[in-house]
């Protein structure tokens, strides 16, 4: 082994889409600094590199493990990087449509972007304990300099450090738990960890597994480890806002799956009650504290919250159709919070942005269109057939079910009706108040962005059946 | 081995006596000063432990860059530290408490590696022989191949900070005077100086 | 006890013996170099320089080294006394203590570590706390200031000598400051078919490298036109404004041994350290260690050349030239270099 051995061609061309981010962002950097007016070139440059990677994804044969272990492509690796770079694709048009004089529109925050999604296609492909950390701080760095990207405002920065707080605190407790899983296994690759686990696991291990899955809890935002989002969702410039609540609560999500499954598999008894209760945490908070909100982005933060939480119980089911139920509620989710934001995005007045819930009151006679849209997402949202967010309930209870865990099923259904209850809240003042002043026109890329995510989300039943045999290929890999 | 012993101890006291001190000072300064002691030590044990590069690269990252521009920093502060200080022994119990389980769980650590020995043996990747191959050969050839990609996203990660600072903290002024040397050296006596004739009496307008 | 007498006790012996003799020689040569630097000042502005103490001045250093050590040390009322005296040692030690694996010849060394050019790296980078705790104990205004510049200063180049070191150490491939100038007996002179000579040595492969490295070795060291730290015509002395007697010779010894220090290393990098300039008979019977101090004397006369004539930067300007021209410049170099070894490395 002691010769300098270059990586394959096959290593190679195993991270071609994560190769095409990288490259670009260094090539994107030169341009923006050396440039007079970068900006649109950089958006566009970002876009085509986002959609290039994603192609890229699509094509590339799928390869076991690759760099000594560090990565690996298989389908779940393939499913869920396809649907985090559709999710920043979309967050990042939309922020370029959103901003004509907002801060966003310097050459940096493409860049952000685009390293925050490097990071978020590490973490789904990593493979060992080193890969997965380094993948996390590459998205969370990225992330508290976007949080904190409008630092003229005080909210802004508020956010940004107190995400940066919180979030290095979480990763502190991550490394805890990783250096403590190292020292049981002596390993870091999954495998590895996985063979000395062997269905068995000390106490010590135990110790690692809780501190690794604090540290994960905090980045999906999932209670009792969510304390930052609401501060944070309301904070961040709005673009920002549509972008954390979508890619990156994918790709976290996608490494707590990977990390009890792969490595953990074996000890599932152990892992089972901590994201059960994380689960019902998250859901009955996320149902509770967003019936008071009246701003409309820490709306979305509780609401967030609750997602995530019905998206544990998938995963607390522990067996493939589980998982399988994870995954369509994440695209599914994913369609929504991008639809849903949208319509923040266009929430603006003659003079200026406005983000309280009051302003939406009677947009059906002067915005029909993106009220009728936005409600039937809003109805998706609270799990109402045949709404697409129907669907994504029903997986999920059906594997918790089917598992055994009624309990948790029974209390995931009394939260999505206590949630359903702030969703159709919103749809009553949009159609039964007294309008309060129309918005203006939706931008084209919003208009866009909401009539396929509307689209998605009305016609779900019609490729329910794809997306679940898509998702479940993705599951297969793990059981 | 006595001398290598000896050394550890001595090393080892004062490093965790300037740890203590690094809180326990009450001048910022000091305490400064403090964690640069303690990462000279380190940096001592580092040396015992036959790591030379590792050693003396703590001392250039961390005690030339890192810790001068802290020092840098905390001078600079006009802050009472006393007063800030008060109610320190307040939040003693609940940071004892957390101390105490974070050595119950070093414990368990090592007590896990007393009673499972194999896992020893079962590192990954390891530790090159001594005499073969110099440590900071021994480093880069790990690092450069099986490491390779790790060491790679690591830059970028730093790239990142960069890009995030500079972002944050950058503000281009209008208006003020900057020295361009390009500008400079490019003068030449027929675009600086103009030869003017001056009639007697009359001045230049 | 025998063993233990032979393992510890007589090489440690030996070995603080060898320092102490070391440590007095290199004083008295240093000693020797402040004379020559004013002369060498003088002898630019037409001035004749010390020449009173002694025949033509040669005991000018001793007579100002008596004359500091028997003042009386004045310590100010504000100052934070501990660190106000702990700073000129600081200085001083860690400067001396580089010296340690400094060789003068094939073998004559004190200790020949594996990281050598690391350890005297890492030690030129600790120099930095001499000058800041010194201004800050001063508890006084130019003092901390000089301080604050100076920290800013030698962290700046410090960054530019380091990449410096990485391209003589990518062509040499390694660390050990013997094997660093065995490496240059062969380059490209012997490359052309010539007889070793000074062709060989680094300076004329790295030139662009070897004119960073003298320029940062100038700022690092604090040396004019770089030395801001102690501008006169601006902070009165910088850090050492409140320093007399004793603690200020400390300071003055200390900032003479790293300058010396670092034309050693400039010898060892570029210049070949004790090879001879020319592969003839009686060149080479000359011992090494005449050749090695001779070219630690010719740097340093280069840089008491640059004293006499060149006007002191302003500090805008120094840190433009550290940031944006030796740092972009020193890692293009560090680029090039690298694809050099690779691209011409056997098998």
């Amino acid at each position: 082994m002691n010769q300098i051995l270059p990586p394959t061609s096959d290593e190679l061309l195993a991270i071609l889409p994560e190769l095409i981010l990288a490259g670009g962002i260094l090539v994107a950097m030169v341009l923006g600094v050396f440039l007079r007016r970068p900006i649109a070139l950089v958006n566009g440059l970002s876009w085509l590199l986002l959609t290039a990677a994603a192609v890229a994804v699509l094509t590339i044969p799928l390869s076991g493990p690759v760099f000594h272990g560090a990565l690996v492509l298989d389908p779940f690796a393939r499913f869920m990087k396809v649907a985090v770079l559709i999710g920043s694709a979309v967050a990042l048009a939309m922020a370029w449509s959103h901003g004509r004089q907002q801060r966003t529109q310097q050459f940096e925050f493409p860049v952000l972007i685009l390293t925050a999604t490097l990071g978020m296609m590490v973490m789904i492909s990593a493979h060992d304990l080193i890969a997965l950390y380094i993948g996390l701080e590459l998205q969370s760095l990225s992330l508290y300099v976007l949080a904190a990207f409008n630092r003229d405002s005080v909210k802004s920065t508020e956010a940004g450090i107190k995400y940066f707080i919180l979030g290095a605190l979480s990763s502190g407790m991550l490394l805890y738990g990783i250096s403590m899983v190292y020292g049981f296994t002596g390993q870091t690759s999954f495998p590895a960890v996985a063979e000395a686990v062997a269905g068995d696991a000390s106490i010590g291990l135990i110790f690692g597994l809780v501190f690794l899955l604090i540290g994960l809890a905090f980045k999906i935002a999932a209670v009792p480890f969510h304390m930052w989002t609401p501060d944070v969702y309301q904070g961040a410039p709005t673009p920002v806002t549509a972008f954390f609540a979508a890619a990156p609560k994918l790709a976290a999500m996608a490494l707590f799956v990977r990390v009890v499954t792969e490595p953990f598999g074996s000890v599932t008894a152990d892992w089972q009650q901590i994201v059960t209760f994380i689960a019902i945490g998250s859901m009955v908070l996320g149902a509770f504290a967003a019936i008071g909100q009246t701003n409309i982005k820490r709306l979305m933060a509780y609401s967030s919250i609750g997602h995530v939480g019905f998206a544990l119980v998938g995963l607390a089911a522990g067996t493939e159709e589980g998982v399988q139920g994870v995954l369509v509620y994440l695209v599914i989710y994913l369609a929504m919070t991008l639809g849903v934001f949208a319509c923040i995005l266009a929430m603006r007045k003659p003079d200026g942005m406005v983000e309280d819930i009051g302003s939406l009151a009677g947009i059906s006679r002067t915005n029909p269109v993106m009220a009728f849209i936005l409600a039937m997402l809003l109805f998706s949202l609270a799990g109402i057939p045949p709404l697409a967010g129907f669907f994504a309930k029903f997986y999920v209870f059906r594997a918790a079910i089917e598992a055994d865990l009624f309990v948790l099923a029974v209390i995931g259904v009394l939260a999505s009706v206590v949630g359903a209850f702030y969703y159709l809240r919103i749809i009553k003042l949009m159609y039964f108040d007294e309008p309060a002043g129309g918005f203006e026109p939706m931008p084209g890329t919003l208009r866009l962005v909401l009539g396929a995510s509307g689209a998605f989300t009305i016609a779900f039943i019609l490729f329910a059946g794809p997306v679940g045999e898509l998702a479940s290929t993705a599951a297969g890999g793990f059981f | 081995m006595t001398l290598t012993g000896l050394f550890f101890y001595l090393f080892s006291a004062v490093l965790v006596a300037s740890g203590l001190m690094v809180i326990a000072a009450r001048q910022p300064v000091h305490s400064v000063l403090f964690l640069i002691l303690g990462f000279v030590n380190a940096a001592g044990l580092f040396m015992l432990l036959g790591a030379e590069f590792l050693a003396l690269i703590l001392v250039v990252v961390y005690v030339g860059a890192v810790a001068v521009l802290f020092l840098f920093v905390v001078m600079m502060l006009d802050i009472d530290f006393a007063e800030l200080r008060q109610g320190f022994l307040n939040y003693l119990p609940v940071g004892a408490l957390v101390g105490v389980v974070i050595l119950v769980e070093l414990l368990v650590v090592v007590g896990g590696r007393a009673i499972a020995p194999e896992v020893v043996e079962s590192v990954p990747v390891p530790i090159p022989d001594h005499d073969d191959v110099s440590n900071t050969e021994a480093i880069g050839q790990l690092l450069y191949t099986r490491y390779l990609f790790y060491f790679q996203a690591a830059g970028l990660i730093l790239l990142v900070a960069m890009v995030g600072a500079i972002v944050l903290t950058l503000r281009h002024k209008e208006g003020v005077k900057r020295q361009s040397a390009a500008v400079q050296i490019a003068r030449n006596p027929a675009t600086a100086i103009e030869v003017r004739k001056v009639e007697p009496g009359k001045g230049l307008s | 006890m025998g063993g233990f007498a032979e393992t510890y006790f007589w090489p440690a012996v030996t070995m603080i013996l060898t320092s102490v003799v070391a440590m007095l020689v290199l004083l008295v040569i240093i000693a020797y170099l402040l004379y020559a630097d004013r002369k060498v000042w003088a002898a630019v502005q037409l001035r004749r320089g010390p020449n009173v103490v002694g025949p033509w001045g040669l005991l000018q250093s001793f007579a100002d080294l008596l004359k500091f050590v028997f003042k009386e040390p004045i310590i100010p009322s504000g100052a934070n006394k501990g660190i106000f005296l702990l700073a000129p040692l600081i200085s001083t030690v860690l400067a001396l203590a580089a010296w340690a694996v400094v060789p003068l010849d094939d073998g004559v060394v004190i200790a020949d570590i594996n990281v050598g050019v690391l350890y005297i790296f890492a030690i030129s980078s600790l120099a930095v706390y001499g000058i800041i705790m010194g201004g800050w104990a001063s508890n006084s205004k130019y003092p901390f200031l000089g301080a604050l510049r100076s920290a800013a200063q030698m962290v700046s180049y410090e960054v530019s000598i380091g990449f410096v070191i990485i391209c003589v150490l990518l062509v040499v491939g390694s660390l050990n400051l013997t094997d660093i100038v065995l490496a240059q007996a062969e380059g490209i002179g012997t490359a052309m078919g010539l007889a070793p000579s000074l062709l060989d040595w680094h300076w004329l492969i790295l030139l662009p490298m070897f004119v960073v490295f003298f320029i940062s070795a100038l700022a690092e060291t604090n040396r004019p036109p770089f030395d801001l730290p102690e501008a006169e015509s601006e902070l009165v002395a910088g850090y050492m404004s409140e320093y007399s007697s004793t603690p200020y010779v400390m300071f003055f010894l200390g900032e003479y041994v790293a300058i010396t220090l670092m034309c050693a290393l400039g010898t060892i990098l570029f210049l070949g350290g004790w090879l001879p300039p020319l592969d003839v008979a009686w060149l080479n019977w000359v011992p090494g260690t005449v050749w090695f101090v001779a070219k630690t004397l010719f740097l340093f006369f280069l840089m008491a050349m640059v004293k006499a004539f060149v006007p002191r930067y302003r500090y805008d300007q120094l840190m433009r030239l550290g940031w944006k021209v030796f740092l972009p410049l020193s890692l293009a170099m560090v680029v090039a270099v690298a694809a050099v070894v690779q691209l011409t490395a056997e098998g």
